[in-house]
């Protein structure tokens, strides 16, 4: 690596990239363990999405309250900022340099300059971006009126502008639905919530929006083509069968002026692939320890960057896990290599993080699985572990609390599966 | 006294017309494009590359011939000129079957004929020491080292700015209706904006030049469109380093595989004829997709998951009754020049078709052009982040903080970047905000979350800028507006 000896350095214990809840849970967990911090976040404002999610659903967990998304935002950018932790906005993390086990470097750019930070550990908490409408095989004219749910509720809740008064929304998930009633709450016609799996996505007090606001729901059918001349006119739906084929014949269209694609996220992890992380392909974000440390010694990861989490609790409760394994890393030189039980899908199990667990600590397993099902348990042989579920969605996060004596039972490894109780 | 000319069409065409005819003294040049900004029609989505000149056959396109080479060679010039973003990585027109090499010599000899330097047919072992990723089914290839790519855009941006700054007037927005012909002369173009004058009027109008040249009365051609689509994918996916054709059939020269210019896999285009009234259907199709996914995974069999799309567009050929340019000063219409029918490789013989013109209006019109004593060659590429480096990044904070502030974070586009090009869109007359304008301009919102973080930011920009609210910053021009008024509008009932 080059040395930057023209670019001003500043330098830290730990450099958090990211500024939504994970960041900051992360920067103020960090600062109470006595740790020299070092925030960054590209937007003007602290929050991450939060400031943009103006409903409420927020922090039932973590702050044991029902908040709105920029209150969350505030408790924590409060915290943080009360403890000390030094942050800036407008600051853009360009890249990541590993120079050493012990030495990283973040360089960012700002509207006061560019500069190189070292540090001994980095928390990354970069969030997630949204699947767009190239992705998910729309085809047609490239008109005005696609947005992603993400960029419509930015257009609206930051910037004060309505996309459209016709609206057709791609994806029922608890983001779509909470878009369609966004929507229908500023009195635009939601002409239709298309869901590509026979089943909605979004939590059931979700789906109750749209028996709310009378919209229809399509399940088993998809978007797959954008009509229009400036602006979207007509968008083409059709049926498909349980492998998700489209079934000939069965296209219709619908009038409208706007689509909202809500089709999921993925982790924003191109910084972190680019030095060597490793990346679990089902989660799309890093392979993790149960420190939340990544396969390069010494960057943790949380939130969202992570894996796509549903709620802002349990993202803030990574952010202080990620915190605490910095702590670790720093006092110690690194986090001690141990005989780690590595976590296996079973049955039903799309995705599982953290991958590796030491046994000497309790810790969260988020899971997510694969089809709906009700009445399980979530088992791990190895350990004995049972949770009984009423229900279980591809939507929703599965959060299971290990204990480490259970996690000890283990030998190597570890098996999590959702079977029918 | 000047001689006005006014050039119907700002595309690669009438933007190279333009400036070739800048250079002149005695030469009043007006551009006159119907769309927001310049390079929207057929110039927007091709291939963008600057073929080699070797498949047109000269006995049935002289035309084609001729300038192909000649516009490969004088961009090799011009890109320097006008910091016009290229790759020169050359092309492998790739043998999969023993009867290929008998087309692959027909190229070969025809290329001779064109004049093209530097082509040779190459064996397997160097075809595959020049492309390992190639399909193992190739045995062989023609290598032509002088093929290139450009950002064809940011070309016609470039020619467009450096016409400017020698004088050319710009009329953007101005749709032509009419041409004035008065005892077979031209006296001028009626447009939505009222008559502009013009001793000599040149029909550089793409898809749309059959049309211009009916309102001066000629019509002994016609233009129908010919789609291509095309796929691109996310940055990071493995492309080839040159340029991949197949060996052409009698219809087609193939769906091409390529790194395009920053750095992305794409694949296309395949050739759909449309009939003449669909002139503006640039929908891509599912069918058509297909097609070019098949044709390309014949070249490069790893092609990464759809789901690694980052866009997919089309583009249309203006294909021409018999099928070569046509360039001409038309006898019947003193003054009016035809630059009809520059379809592929139109992009690659822009140069050469404005050198053309100068010389048709000495030869055939018979003015004598007087060179200007101080015409300005050059032209300074905008400002890009992505290309400087921190230490060129803080001088340039100095100056302004704007510079250091990220907008687009996929391609790493500043807030200075993103102002610099307003700036240069209103220097060239750019009268409606559009995201598009500033995306070619600067590339925000063509990585790959395809600009879901970035455009409410552009909007802001663009209204700032601009003086409008930002609900009407538009996408791509009038009808194109980004949102229907404040969050409120509907509420209050201000919208129908
Ligand atoms: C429409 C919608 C509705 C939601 N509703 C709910 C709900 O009702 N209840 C609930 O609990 N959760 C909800 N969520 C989910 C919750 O908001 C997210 O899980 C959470 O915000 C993720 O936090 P994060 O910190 O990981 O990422 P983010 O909030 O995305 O923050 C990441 C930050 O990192 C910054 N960043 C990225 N790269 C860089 C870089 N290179 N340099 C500097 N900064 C960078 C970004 O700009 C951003 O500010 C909702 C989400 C959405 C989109
Ligand atoms: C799929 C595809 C692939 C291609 N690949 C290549 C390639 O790799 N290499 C290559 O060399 N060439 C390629 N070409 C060809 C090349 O793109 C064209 O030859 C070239 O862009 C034509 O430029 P133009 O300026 O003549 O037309 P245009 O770019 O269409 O410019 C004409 C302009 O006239 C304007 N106009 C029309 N009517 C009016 C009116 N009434 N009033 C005012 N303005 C008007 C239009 O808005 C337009 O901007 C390809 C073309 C396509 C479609």
């Amino acid at each position: 690596m080059e040395p930057m000896p023209q670019i001003p350095m500043l330098s830290y214990d730990v450099v958090v990239i990211g500024g939504g809840p994970a960041g900051m849970a992360a920067a103020a967990k960090a600062k109470e363990l006595g740790l020299n911090v070092l925030l960054l976040d590209e937007n003007d404002y602290l929050g991450g999405i939060l400031p943009q999610c103006i409903h409420p659903g927020f922090g039932i967990h973590y702050f044991k309250e029902e908040l709105t998304g920029p209150e969350f935002a505030a408790r924590l950018a409060k915290r943080m900022i009360e403890n000390g932790v030094e942050y800036r906005t407008s600051a853009r993390v360009l890249e990541i340099r590993n120079y050493s086990d012990l030495e990283k470097v973040v360089i960012f750019t700002s509207p006061s300059g560019v500069y190189q930070v070292w540090a001994k550990a980095i928390i990354y908490a970069a969030g997630a971006r949204e699947r767009h409408a190239f992705e998910i095989g729309i085809v047609g004219d490239r008109v005005a009126g696609i947005y992603t749910a993400g960029e419509a509720q930015t257009l609206m809740d930051i910037y004060g502008v309505l996309p459209g008064k016709e609206i057709v929304i791609v994806g029922s998930g608890d983001v779509g639905l909470i878009m369609a009633r966004r929507f229908a709450l500023e009195g635009a016609k939601v002409k239709a919530v298309v869901e590509l799996m026979p089943y909605p996505g979004g939590l059931a007090r979700n789906v109750m929006i749209l028996r709310d606001f009378n919209i229809p729901l399509y399940l088993g059918h998809r978007v797959v083509e954008v009509r229009g001349k400036g602006r979207v006119q007509r968008v083409k739906i059709v049926k498909v069968d349980e492998n998700l084929n489209e079934v000939p014949g069965s296209e219709f269209w619908i009038e409208a002026d706007t689509l909202v694609i809500s089709a999921g996220l993925i982790p924003s992890v191109k910084k972190l692939k680019k030095i060597g992380v490793e990346i679990d392909p089902s989660t799309g974000g890093p392979v993790v320890n149960d420190r939340l440390e990544t396969s390069v010694p010494g960057i943790f990861v949380a939130g969202n960057s992570l894996l796509i989490n549903d709620l802002v609790d349990y993202v803030a409760e990574q952010g202080e896990l990620a915190a605490e394994g910095a702590k670790e890393f720093i006092e110690k030189g690194g986090i001690e290599s141990r005989k780690w039980v590595k976590v296996e899908k079973g049955a039903n199990v799309r995705l599982v993080a953290p991958h590796y667990l030491s046994g000497d600590r309790d810790l969260y397993l988020y899971l997510r699985v694969s089809r709906p099902m009700e009445n399980v348990e979530v088992r791990i042989p190895e350990t004995g572990k049972k949770v009984r579920l009423p229900v279980v969605k591809p939507a929703e996060m599965v959060r299971v609390k290990l204990r480490a004596e259970e996690i000890r039972k283990a030998q190597e490894r570890l098996t999590v599966e959702v079977v029918g109780a | 006294m000047k001689t006005k000319v006014a050039i119907i069409g700002a595309g690669i065409s009438g933007a190279s017309i333009a400036r070739v005819l800048s250079k002149y003294e005695n030469l009043e040049v007006h551009l006159i494009e119907k769309a927001p900004d310049v390079g929207w029609g057929v110039s927007k989505a091709n291939t963008a590359l600057i073929h080699g000149g070797y498949d047109d056959d000269p006995d049935k396109y002289p035309n084609r011939a001729r300038l192909c080479i000649m516009g490969n060679r004088l961009w090799h010039r011009w890109v320097k000129e006008l910091e016009i973003p290229h790759v020169w990585n050359g092309a492998l027109i790739v043998a999969t079957e023993e009867e290929d090499f008998d087309e692959l010599e027909r190229l070969l000899e025809r290329g001779r004929r064109n004049g093209v330097p530097e082509m040779r047919i190459i064996d397997r072992d160097e075809v595959f020491h020049l492309e390992p990723g190639l399909t193992r089914d190739a045995i062989g290839a023609l290598w032509v080292p002088i093929v290139g790519q450009i950002g064809p855009i940011p070309a016609v941006i470039a020619l467009v700015e450096n016409a400017v700054a020698n004088g050319v007037k710009t009329h953007l927005e101005t749709e032509v209706t009419g041409i004035k012909v008065e005892n077979g002369e031209v006296k001028g173009v009626e447009t939505n904006n009222g008559f502009i004058e013009a001793d000599i009027v040149i029909n550089a109008a793409g898809l749309y030049a059959d049309e211009i040249a009916r309102m001066a009365g000629i019509d002994y051609f016609e233009i129908h469109p010919r789609k291509g689509e095309y796929w691109l994918f996310d940055e990071g996916i493995p492309g080839p380093r040159r340029v991949l054709f197949p060996t052409p059939t009698p219809i087609s020269k193939g769906i091409v595989v390529t790194t395009e210019i920053s750095g992305h896999l794409m694949i296309g285009p395949n050739a759909q004829d449309l009939p003449p009234e669909e002139k503006d259907n640039l929908a891509t199709t599912e069918e058509g997709l297909e097609q070019v996914w098949e044709g390309a995974k014949k070249l490069w069999p790893q092609l990464p998951p759809r789901s690694r799309v980052i866009r997919t567009f089309a583009g249309l050929r203006p294909e021409p009754t018999g099928g070569d340019f046509i360039i001409k000063a038309e006898e019947e219409v003193q003054g009016f020049i035809n630059v009809a029918g520059i379809r592929s490789p139109g992009l690659t013989s822009a140069p050469a078709i404005a050198y053309e013109v100068a010389g048709i209006i000495e030869r055939d019109l018979g003015v004598k052009l007087v060179e200007k004593e101080r015409w300005n060659p050059y032209r300074r590429e905008i400002t890009h982040f992505f290309m400087l480096k921190p230490e060129q990044v803080n001088e340039m904070i100095k100056r302004n903080p704007a510079y250091g502030k990220i907008v687009c974070r996929c391609n790493n586009v500043s807030e200075g970047d993103v102002l610099e090009a307003i700036e240069r869109m209103k220097a060239i007359g750019v009268k409606t905000p559009s995201v598009d304008s500033v995306k070619f301009r600067t590339k925000a919102t063509t990585g790959t979350c395809q600009g879901s973080f970035c455009r409410p930011r552009i909007i802001q920009l663009l209204a700032k800028e601009y003086g409008v609210e930002p609900w009407e910053v538009t996408l791509k021009g009038r009808g194109s507006e980004i949102g229907v008024g404040d969050v409120k509008a509907l509420l209050r009932g201000d919208e129908a």
